[in-house]
């Protein structure tokens, strides 16, 4: 009986843990800081963060502006 | 209709649109939904440099006609037309097909002589000059 009442205690902090971590996934990890181009001729370059050329920054600024 | 009344329209359409401003890409002028004079031209200006690093950034021969730039504070979203620009600040992960196209048919509205709709209405008819006898009655 103890040992059912155990594995039933281990299996709720695992269910547990793993909800946690998929909550933490879709709230956080998705969430990519990232700038999409969009051109004439149909094409579209994602620069993502570290490759946008300081746009991100100037992203940032607009926003800031905008709320101020 | 005139730059401030269709950005007034863009913001009651979209719920997801929290500031706009339209503005010259190469021009100094522009008009934005904040008030104050100052805040206005800090939005456009620091929207108009945006446009402007992704532009620079180009390396094609296709022209940039939009752009987002999605960070974790929120998103600024930029439709080119020609020599001007709408730009939009929203919160995290807009509806981007959707603010896109409001940001067309503001820059549309913007342009276009009408009742704000965005559609062209067509020009008055001149009244013909009164005939001899119409003018003599």
């Amino acid at each position: 009986m103890r040992a059912l009442r155990r594995l039933f205690r281990f299996l709720l902090l695992v269910g547990v843990v793993a909800a946690g971590l998929l909550v933490y996934r879709r709230r956080f990890a998705g969430k990519r800081e990232r700038v999409d181009l969009y051109y004439d001729d149909g094409t579209v370059v994602s620069l993502e963060s570290g490759q946008d050329g300081a746009m991100l920054p100037l992203a940032t600024d607009v926003i800031r502006a905008a709320r101020s | 209709m005139d730059a401030l009344r269709a950005l007034t329209e863009l913001t009651e359409i979209s719920s997801q649109i929290e500031a706009a401003c339209l503005f010259e890409i190469d021009g100094s002028g522009g008009s934005s939904t904040l008030p104050g004079d100052e805040r206005s031209k800090l939005f456009v200006r620091s929207a108009r440099a945006l446009l402007h690093a992704a532009r620079s950034a180009h390396t094609g021969e296709a022209p940039l006609v939009q752009l987002e730039a999605a960070t974790l504070q929120g998103s600024v979203l930029i439709v080119v037309d020609g020599d001007v620009a709408a730009a939009a600040v929203t919160g995290e992960s807009p509806t981007v097909g959707l603010v896109f196209y409001d940001l067309k048919s503001c820059l549309r509205a913007a342009r276009t002589p009408g009742d704000g709709d965005g559609r062209p209405r067509p020009k008055a008819r001149k009244r013909e000059a009164a005939s001899p006898s119409e003018s003599a009655a």
